[in-house]
């Protein structure tokens, strides 16, 4: 042993021989307790193999003395908090829409779910901020196709429109060029007519007087007198300053041509009711409602 | 006996020695003195504090907790006396907690580790845990002696042992249950705890802290402070030259020899110390060191060793204070004939000092002028305008409400931003136009969504700072936020 070390003549203890630009280490043991917890913590280790799943075998793993797998952990958890949550869900799937909205907590618990179920189920075609996108409507301002009450933005959410749910809503855009109804020149007549419902500037020298006439002729049955649209029918309004497929002269010959009829799915039976509430009201009080 | 605590003695000379070190226990012995009575004030001021703070009342109105000092963790509040904080004000536990570092450093530089010798909990505690054991198995040599005996145990002294720890597990048990009590109305979780009907994690702590309590202060005790703390290794470099450490005044002391000694030769005219290598000084050390071989790493500066050796000095008829508070550059001036100088007032001192006040100033302002109604607004990002049918432009905002008072109060929405917009709550049907109404009630905050719109002919071209205003109607009192109104 003794040469490993030497004696330190400043302290008069033996040093352990290591030595780092010049200065020594001397050798001065653990205290007792420090050495004791070291071994325990290595004695609470092979508790905690035995005890815990640890090992890797060949194609599977030790499971440990009581089974222990963060998966179950994980479940059972998740079922506590379905507990917690389902008493909350169920004071929802209870209330009133309009019940719903005028109770504060009600309202706060309603957002705060339907936020969550529009951003995994709606948020794809609406955006994450239900701000919409060309022939996906924007849910924040005040135009509805479908009706914006309270109702009638969840019987929306239910049946979806043209989903092929029975109760859907129904209502296409017809094609009036592919079908041969009107026209190229009368749909670019009828197309500025349009434009002008809504103050939009028109082509000029179209003739307004034709533009009228095809319209009565043709749109009028689902758009209405003087193009103000039908919420039963989904048929815009087409004198306010919102477009779904746009406003310009192009986009409208092609919608007048080709007919649109887009898809909104129906939700009812995929969502429970309580969901389906609350996705209506968050909905409804993204732009305020109707 | 006396001679095999001189840690001179102990040092293993040039033998590798076992593995591991076991523990030399130290058998402080009871001193009294100046020192002793300062620490046994503190100790009752801390321990008092400790143990009674909880069931002090405060008066906060109907409803609020009317306990002084309260952490309410499932309400996320904090009360102390006059002050109520909420999570978003939690820089005051920083500017607590620069206050207690910087207060650390001051210290440190006037006196040393004066904290660790006088107000440490570790300290404190081991110091009541000691004198327990002291009333109960005797003074130092009685205790060296009882533990030395070989003899089988006999019933008196089995009797003393387990009185002895049933004591100290009673206080640590105490401690443990104090704590608890500053997370709850104390005196009705006292009741819940001894029916049985308390929160599980109560009894899990006053476990846990009854054990750390017992075992620290019963066992570990010096090595604590020797081993485990990091301040006795961070307060050597915050030291200077001029910090004031309990000191052997060297100068004096030296050479040491017996009474009758010196005085035989004090007679002879000859120049002698006035340590008379009586050990005391070491005896009464709780961390078993001996002063007289220099600052070292263990001493916690609690002066007992002062008080020691004064009683020595007076019983010899010496000068007192022998060993004292002082620096090495008093005793290499003293050794050179000039008076000693003791400077407290030291650029270190008055920055430190200078830093507690800044800092408490501020934070006593923020205290003082601190608003009791808050709001904060975050507006909608996606998407950030919105062109409604008629072409007017609404912007969303989300609108958190903090009524931070004891009462339910009537608040009023006023936004100042687009010229004629309008305002709706969602969920609120605004009895005056455009000037919402909600009621918040006590000690809570509301999130609302709110809707401002510009009409047509009104439309901003750019962003436009928009601010809300809310106002308690009963009060009067008026908290304002500003964001942007935004065209698409
Ligand atoms: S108590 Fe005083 S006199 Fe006695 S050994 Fe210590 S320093 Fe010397
Ligand atoms: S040396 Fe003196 S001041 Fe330091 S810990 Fe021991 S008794 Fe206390």
């Amino acid at each position: 042993m003794t040469d490993h070390g030497e004696i330190d003549h400043v302290s008069g203890k033996s040093t352990t021989g290591h030595e780092w630009d010049g200065i020594k280490e001397l050798n001065t043991p653990l205290p007792r307790w420090w050495l004791i917890t070291f071994y325990l913590t290595i004695i609470w280790a092979i508790g905690y193999w035995i005890v815990y799943p640890a090992w890797p075998l060949i194609s599977t793993n030790t499971t440990g003395l009581f089974g222990y797998s963060t998966r179950a952990s994980l479940a059972v958890e998740l079922a506590n908090l379905e507990a917690v949550r389902g008493e909350k869900m169920a004071a929802l799937a209870k209330a009133s829409l309009a019940e719903i909205e005028k109770d504060p907590a009600l309202l706060a618990l309603a957002r705060a779910k339907g936020r969550t179920v529009f951003g995994d189920n709606c948020a794809p075609c609406h955006g994450s901020g239900a701000a919409g996108a060309k022939g996906f409507p924007n849910l924040n301002d005040d135009d509805w196709l479908w009706g914006g009450t309270l109702d009638q933005i969840m019987q929306t959410i239910q049946y979806g429109a043209r989903s092929g749910h029975a109760k859907t809503h129904e209502g296409q855009m017809l094609a009036f060029g592919k079908d041969g109804v009107l026209k190229p020149d009368e749909i670019v007549t009828v197309a500025n007519y349009v434009r002008s419902l809504s103050g939009l500037p028109t082509r000029q020298g179209y003739d307004a007087a034709k533009g009228e006439k095809i319209f009565t002729e043709n749109c009028v049955a689902c758009h209405g007198d003087g193009g103000k649209g039908n919420a039963e029918l989904g048929a815009p309004n087409l004198t306010d300053k919102i477009w779904l497929y746009g406003s310009d002269e192009a986009t409208l010959i092609e919608t007048i041509s080709q007919g649109r009829s887009g898809v909104m799915p129906a939700w009812d039976g995929r969502l429970d009711p309580a969901t389906l509430k609350a996705m209506a009201v968050y909905v409804h009080s993204l732009g305020g409602g109707k | 006996m006396n001679k095999a605590v001189n840690p001179n003695e102990l040092q293993p000379e040039g033998d590798y020695g076992p593995l591991y070190a076991s523990r030399k226990k130290v058998y402080p012995q009871s001193v009294s003195g100046s020192f002793r009575r300062i620490k046994w004030g503190l100790m009752a001021f801390c321990l008092g504090v400790y143990y009674l703070l909880p069931f002090v009342r405060w008066n906060r109105g109907l409803g609020a907790p009317n306990q002084a000092v309260l952490i309410d963790l499932p309400n996320s509040r904090f009360y102390f006396f006059f002050i109520e904080l909420w999570p978003q004000e939690v820089y005051y536990f920083t500017g607590l907690l620069i206050v207690a570092a910087v207060a650390l450093f001051l210290m440190n530089s006037i006196g040393g580790r004066i904290w660790c010798g006088y107000l440490c909990p570790q300290t404190v505690w081991t110091d009541l845990f000691y004198a327990v054991e002291r009333l109960i198995e005797g003074d130092r040599r009685e205790r060296m002696k009882k533990d030395a005996s070989a003899d089988p145990m006999k019933l008196e002294r089995i009797s003393e042992i387990v009185l002895k720890h049933s004591i100290w597990l009673l206080i640590a048990w105490w401690t443990g249950g104090a704590w608890v009590l500053y997370f709850n109305d104390a005196p009705t979780l006292v009741k819940e705890l001894v029916t049985f009907q308390g929160p599980m994690i109560a009894y899990i702590w006053i476990g846990i802290l009854t054990a750390t309590t017992y075992l620290l202060a019963g066992y570990m005790r010096e090595q604590v402070c020797t081993y485990m703390c990091p301040w006795p290794r961070i307060q050597a470099a915050l030291t200077d030259e001029w910090a004031l450490n309990v000191t052997y005044r060297y100068d004096r002391g030296e050479k040491r020899t017996s009474v009758k000694k010196a005085a035989e030769l004090r007679a002879l005219g000859e120049q002698v110390g006035d340590c008379v290598d009586c050990y005391q000084c070491v005896a009464v050390c709780p961390t078993g060191i001996d002063i007289r071989n220099g600052p070292q790493l263990e001493c916690i500066q609690c002066g007992l060793c002062i008080d020691a050796c004064d009683t020595v000095m007076k019983k010899i008829g010496r000068p007192t204070r022998l060993i004292a508070y002082d620096n090495d550059i008093n005793i290499q001036r003293r050794q050179e004939g000039k008076p000693p100088i003791y400077r407290i007032v030291r650029p270190r001192t008055v920055i430190y000092s200078a830093m507690i006040v800044a800092v408490g100033g501020i934070m006593l302002y923020a205290l003082l002028t601190r608003s009791l109604l808050d709001v904060n607004v975050l507006h909608d990002r996606n998407p950030i305008a919105v062109k409604l049918s008629d072409g007017s432009i609404r912007n969303a905002y989300t609108v958190r409400l903090l009524n931070k008072r004891g009462f339910d109060r009537v608040i009023a929405i006023d936004v100042d931003g687009p010229v004629n917009a309008t305002v709706h709550v969602v969920g609120v049907d605004s009895v005056t136009p455009d000037r919402p109404m909600i009621v918040i009630g006590r000690d809570q905050t509301a999130e609302l969504r709110l809707l401002v719109t510009a009409p047509a002919e009104q439309n901003p071209e750019k962003s436009i700072p928009v601010h809300f205003h809310v106002t308690d109607i009963g009060l009067g009192e008026v908290a304002t936020a500003t964001d942007n109104f935004v065209a698409p």
